[in-house]
């Protein structure tokens, strides 16, 4: 797909996600609109998924002979389910349910309402890059070459579990993994390097035996390009640092730790629709 | 009093190895984890014979877990091993999100569960694991008596879809369940019948009821003695129907009373047939170093203990 028509994409779902939150006025803003652009990047351009004849996807929980991404950060739901829903794995419709009752679009994703497109419960933190891990072996074991990618966000990484996930991914020869970070440098209390210093993470990663990139995570042709690099036939699995501004499209959340978790009232909602301006053959849900 | 005999001892956590060892022979599917504890799972049958299935996964057991989830979304059905200590209070929150509420089809096999395990005491004597296990919705929490039942029930969970927590011991202990049963999970085993008491047990305590039962007779008090090898989803339906018979029960488990067998017995009659229970359990407080007859001895654990808890049931009743 162009890079433009990516970038088309990716407005619509930063105002979905700003509607999303504001309409049940909670839920995790800045880190959605800052990891869009891969979101979109990857469902719509990178992996490989299943399809039937005339390009709509097909949903299989076992993703046998396609590639599947895992979401770490289970809060930054807002974009997952956005993006979901407008590559077609359920009515667009549905993101007005997205945080109320009896919805499939609980607040953190979950396999327990049967949401197409989603294989494993995330919010707690610290378990995407395990549960990656297991998905990208039983691919080796079943002799299928398609690709696993995770995504993680930088506070998370001090959580112990991501560490032991780390060193089991090249200890196995994990190949068919990419785990990326979101470097925001922000955390629910504060930057990040004041919260708890994460330090050199590509050193990190690279000590623990990974190829370690970084990509412009606001860059649609820099992600598109390094997410295509990163499928390399290799037994060694590569981190990408992807660099992004928390809140991003959105001049007033950019760059602040406060819209991690907070909705937009409906002012503040009409000053960011009118940053995001719609494209021909978009439509808000 | 049924006449129950035995030829051979051997340790239950023998029972899953050798389960195990079958299920890679008929179940291509079937994958064997373990956190640096490939060796006390018994697992080397099946590590010689299916290397390409095994994953070892170094002393990281959240990191297992998260793996073992992540295996069964590629249809893999694996066997996640360590001590039952590492196996559930360390990683609960992974086996709450990833397994449990996200209800994919790990089946956790733990060993070296409650006193038995001896000499290295309480930091290693997990007495909590059958109650958060049971907490968890989807899960299966079965707790067998022997090497023949524990092969059996090893090779039943991998036919079973979902999350199932499997816990077994270190100790040889009698082999009296017949080495071609059919295990079939909620499914209460009735021992001996009698008007008297009902003794519900489980796990090593199984063969401590018999031997009470032995006891019980010489003295004219005939026992129900079943065996709960599932704790969750529990037999309500056996529970209830030897209790109204009977009138009077003993729960006995190697596991805290708080959150255990007896906790749910107590539940299911309080529910439906009100009547007295007398529970056989450790009473919140850890283990401690010593032999495992030792630590049976000290924390209650044994036939002696059983028999006087169903004197007082009795008395209870009657009363």
């Amino acid at each position: 797909m162009e890079i433009q028509q990516l970038e088309q994409i990716a407005t619509q779902v930063r105002r979905d996600i700003v509607r999303m939150v504001h309409a049940v006025n909670s839920g995790h803003p800045g880190g959605s609109l800052g990891c869009t652009d891969f979101l979109v990047a990857l469902y719509f351009d990178v992996m490989r998924l299943k399809e039937d004849g005339q390009g709509t996807v097909i949903f299989d929980m076992d993703a046998k002979g396609e590639d599947v991404f895992f979401l770490s950060n289970g809060h930054i739901s807002p974009l997952f389910y956005s993006v979901l829903a407008r590559r077609g794995y359920f009515p667009v419709s549905e993101l007005a349910t997205f945080r109320k009752l009896d919805s499939r679009l609980q607040g953190h994703p979950t396999t327990a309402e049967h949401l197409p497109g989603v294989r494993i419960a995330s919010g707690s933190l610290g378990q995407g890059l395990s549960v990656a891990c297991g998905a990208a072996l039983a691919k080796r074991l079943n002799g299928d070459d398609s690709h696993v990618y995770v995504l993680m966000g930088d506070g998370e990484q001090q959580e112990g579990q991501v560490w032991e996930g780390a060193t089991f991914a090249p200890h196995h020869k994990l190949g068919n993994l990419t785990a990326v970070i979101d470097l925001n440098g922000q955390q629910i209390d504060g930057p990040t390097s004041l919260v708890m210093n994460n330090r050199d993470l590509g050193e990190k990663y690279k000590a623990f035996g990974w190829n370690v990139e970084h990509m412009e995570g606001n860059n649609m042709a820099d992600v598109v390009a390094k997410l295509k690099a990163s499928r390399k036939d290799a037994d060694v699995p590569t981190l990408i640092l992807m660099h992004t501004e928390m809140g991003y499209g959105i001049d007033y959340m950019m760059g602040s730790h406060k819209w991690h978790g907070v909705a937009p009232n409906d002012e503040q909602l009409a000053v960011a629709l009118n940053q995001l301006p719609q494209t021909v053959g978009q439509a808000d849900y | 009093m049924k006449k129950y005999t035995f030829t051979e001892k051997k340790d239950t956590r023998s029972g899953f190895g050798a389960g195990i060892l079958e299920l890679g022979r008929t179940n291509p599917d079937v994958v064997a984890m373990t956190a640096d504890l490939a060796g006390s799972l018994k697992l080397e049958g099946f590590i010689k014979e299916f290397p390409e299935r095994y994953v070892q996964c170094g002393i990281a057991e959240a990191n297992m877990i998260g793996v073992a989830a992540g295996l069964t979304i590629g249809g893999k059905i694996p066997f996640a091993t360590t001590f039952a200590n590492f196996a559930t209070g360390r990683v609960y929150d992974q086996i709450r999100q990833s397994v449990c509420y996200s209800n994919k089809n790990v089946k956790i096999c733990a060993s070296h569960a409650g006193l038995t395990l001896g000499e290295d005491g309480a930091t290693h004597q997990i007495l909590e694991d059958l109650g958060m296990m049971k907490m968890l919705p989807n899960m299966t929490v079965i707790n067998p008596c022997d090497f023949n039942q524990t092969k059996a029930a090893t090779i039943a969970i991998a036919e079973h879809e979902g999350p199932v927590y499997l816990r077994f011991g270190r100790p040889v202990v009698p082999i009296f369940t017949p080495a071609d049963q059919k295990f079939e999970i909620g499914k209460a085993v009735i021992l001996n019948e009698g008007p008297d008491v009902s003794i519900f047990a489980t796990g090593h305590l199984v063969w401590e009821a018999i031997q009470a039962g032995e006891k019980l007779a010489e003295e004219g008090i005939e026992a129900d003695i079943i065996n709960i090898h599932t704790i969750k989803p529990l037999d309500e339906e056996a529970i209830l129907a030897s209790v109204k018979k009977t009138g009077c029960a003993v729960s006995a488990e190697e596991h805290m009373l708080n959150g255990g067998l007896g906790d749910s017995v107590a539940q299911v009659l309080a529910r439906n047939y009100p009547a007295p229970l007398e529970m056989i359990g450790v009473h919140d407080t850890f283990g401690e170093s010593g032999t495992p007859a030792q630590l049976m001895e000290k924390y209650g654990l044994t036939a002696d203990r059983i028999v006087e808890a169903v004197k007082k049931a009795m008395q209870r009743k009657a009363a």
